[in-house]
């Protein structure tokens, strides 16, 4: 089903939605994930990212996105000198990623309390975006929806526990998918939902054993 | 219900006898489990944003090429006078002008349905509602149609230049304007389909060729298209002239031409006007500034442009 504000709008600051404000999506997108600013990215893009990035304000785009602007933010063409005002200091790369959308970017980041974050993510049209990757465990959400990226040990019973207590919290699941790099190995739950998630049932799931970290994003109005 | 075709909408329409934008409304209500109100809300943001895009253009500014600026304010400075398709026609170009550069120079636009053709509904909205004096409430019933007409073409077609060609951007852009001027003027349901087919079949073929794979070239002018197309395809409609294709097959057409236009004409720079001599010294000029700027401009980056190798 299609959003008729995907058609009128989004409001944002052009030239284009998919290099442009889609781009400013993921910076921000890496931010949330992060769970605090930013003060180091490297960030390697790729395909017509790279090729167009430059005049499409792809890059400062990326930039304002780390710093915390939304896509229709004014300050989007100076993110360059708001990041040096701000402490956050970045590199350019091209990058050729397998099999990735043409419209796609790797983000190193590292946070000032130490946090790091790997994610790719590419811009998939009208604004709209893609996590394909986070810390090189293949994912798949697209910040329409409120999220649980949970990273657990690859053991039994942990997807029924957290579904559990979603449910207690009356918490609907819209979209789930699991993901893991080996058998008994570290995994990744990403469970989009429909309703907000309350700070309360986080702190219970965070404390689930088997749970080693989770980091949850809010859909944006 | 689900925005499908506009058969549907129509039926759903004349099943429940309300208006076209009441029955798309309510579909937005449904679907984001929003009220009326707070549906309302947004469109009316949406609005103000076209309004505030167009009171805050400024004629100065260039775009990333230089290709881009001013040419707004010298048709809005040629419209004042005696222009060949008259004053309220030269105002549209200039509206549309005037959005389409302002995209470019990176301020703030409604996409609508994309960025690139983000002039061509604030081109046929706006010096109508100046004209007319026509209340909010009207004119945002004018883009629920419009927005409704644009999600039954996302879903059955497409509306991206990558997937399509500019058919699918400045063609869905010129087939939703149609249909709120023609819920403007107080037409049918059915003339608002007419003007819709009429917009869309006028531009089908349209590729996609941005010099510099820039928004810029020719997309800019090409909202001119967008919205002086949709004047005169609800302008039939109204007249009482039916598309003698019916609207949800001209919509299948637009996706299946799109679908077989060569990737060349599908936003990769790679046709059309994009390798012109002219177009591919553009090209050169922007590449070879890219690593120029970036050491100028950042004093924190290092940039390295050199190709890493596969990753992962």
């Amino acid at each position: 089903m299609i959003d008729i504000f995907d058609i009128m709008g989004p409001i944002m600051v052009g030239p284009s939605s998919s290099h442009t404000a889609g781009a400013v999506r993921i910076g921000r997108m890496a931010r949330a994930l992060l769970g605090e600013a930013p003060v180091r990215a490297k960030l390697h893009l790729h395909g017509s990212f790279a090729e167009t990035g430059v005049g499409h304000g792809t890059d400062k785009a990326l930039v304002a996105g780390l710093l915390g602007m939304a896509p229709d933010d004014l300050s989007i063409p100076q993110s360059f000198s708001i990041a040096e005002d701000q402490g956050l200091t970045f590199t350019f790369n091209e990058i050729d990623l397998r099999d990735a959308h043409p419209n796609s970017v790797q983000l190193e980041v590292v946070g000032e309390e130490g946090n790091c974050l790997t994610m790719q993510a590419c811009s998939v049209g009208g604004g709209r975006i893609r996590v394909d990757k986070i810390d090189g465990v293949e994912v798949n959400f697209t910040g329409d929806y409120n999220t649980l990226i949970i990273h657990n040990r690859d053991d039994r019973g942990h997807v029924a526990d957290v579904t559990y207590a979603l449910y207690q919290a009356k918490v609907n699941v819209a979209n789930m998918s699991l993901h893991r790099d080996a058998k008994g190995g570290s995994a990744i739950m990403i469970i989009e939902t429909d309703e907000r998630v309350p700070a309360l049932i986080l702190d219970l799931l965070r404390r689930l054993p088997g749970i080693l970290h989770i980091t949850y994003y809010e859909k944006e109005d | 219900m689900n925005l499908d075709s506009m058969k549907d909408i129509l039926a759903a329409a004349r099943r429940e006898d309300k208006p076209l934008w009441e029955i798309i409304l309510e579909t937005d209500m449904e679907n984001r489990g929003v009220t009326r109100e707070e549906s309302m809300e947004k469109m009316a943001q949406a609005w103000h944003a076209m309004l505030d895009a167009s009171a805050s253009y400024d004629g100065r500014r260039h775009s990333a090429s230089g290709l881009v600026g001013g040419q707004g304010e010298q048709m809005r400075a040629y419209a004042a006078g005696d222009p060949i398709c008259g004053n309220f026609a030269a105002e549209v170009i200039t509206e549309a002008l005037c959005m389409g550069e302002s995209n470019a120079c990176m301020r703030r636009i409604v996409a609508a349905p994309t960025a690139g053709a983000c002039g061509v509904m604030p081109a046929v909205l706006i010096p109508l509602y100046r004209r007319d004096n026509i209340s909010e409430e009207r004119m945002l019933q004018a883009m629920y149609v419009a927005s409704g007409i644009g999600a039954v073409i996302a879903y059955k077609a497409c509306i991206a230049g990558a997937a399509g060609g500019c058919q699918a951007e400045i063609g869905s852009a010129s087939a939703m304007a149609a249909g709120a001027l023609v819920t403007l003027r107080g037409g049918t349901a059915e003339q608002v389909c007419h003007a819709v087919a009429m917009a869309l079949k006028n531009l089908l073929g349209l590729v996609c060729d941005p010099v510099a794979g820039l928004v810029e070239v020719p997309c800019v002018k090409r909202n001119v298209i967008g919205a002086m197309n949709a004047m005169a395809a609800a302008d039939m409609a109204l007249a009482g002239i039916e598309s003698r294709i019916p609207v949800d097959e001209v919509i299948d057409a637009m996706g299946d031409v799109g679908r077989r236009l060569p990737v060349e004409f599908r936003e990769t720079a790679l046709g059309g006007l994009a390798v012109t001599p002219t177009g591919k010294a553009v090209k050169e000029r922007m590449m070879g500034s890219r690593n120029k700027n970036r050491t100028l401009t950042i004093k924190d980056a290092r940039w390295k442009l050199q190709r890493t190798g596969p990753a992962n």
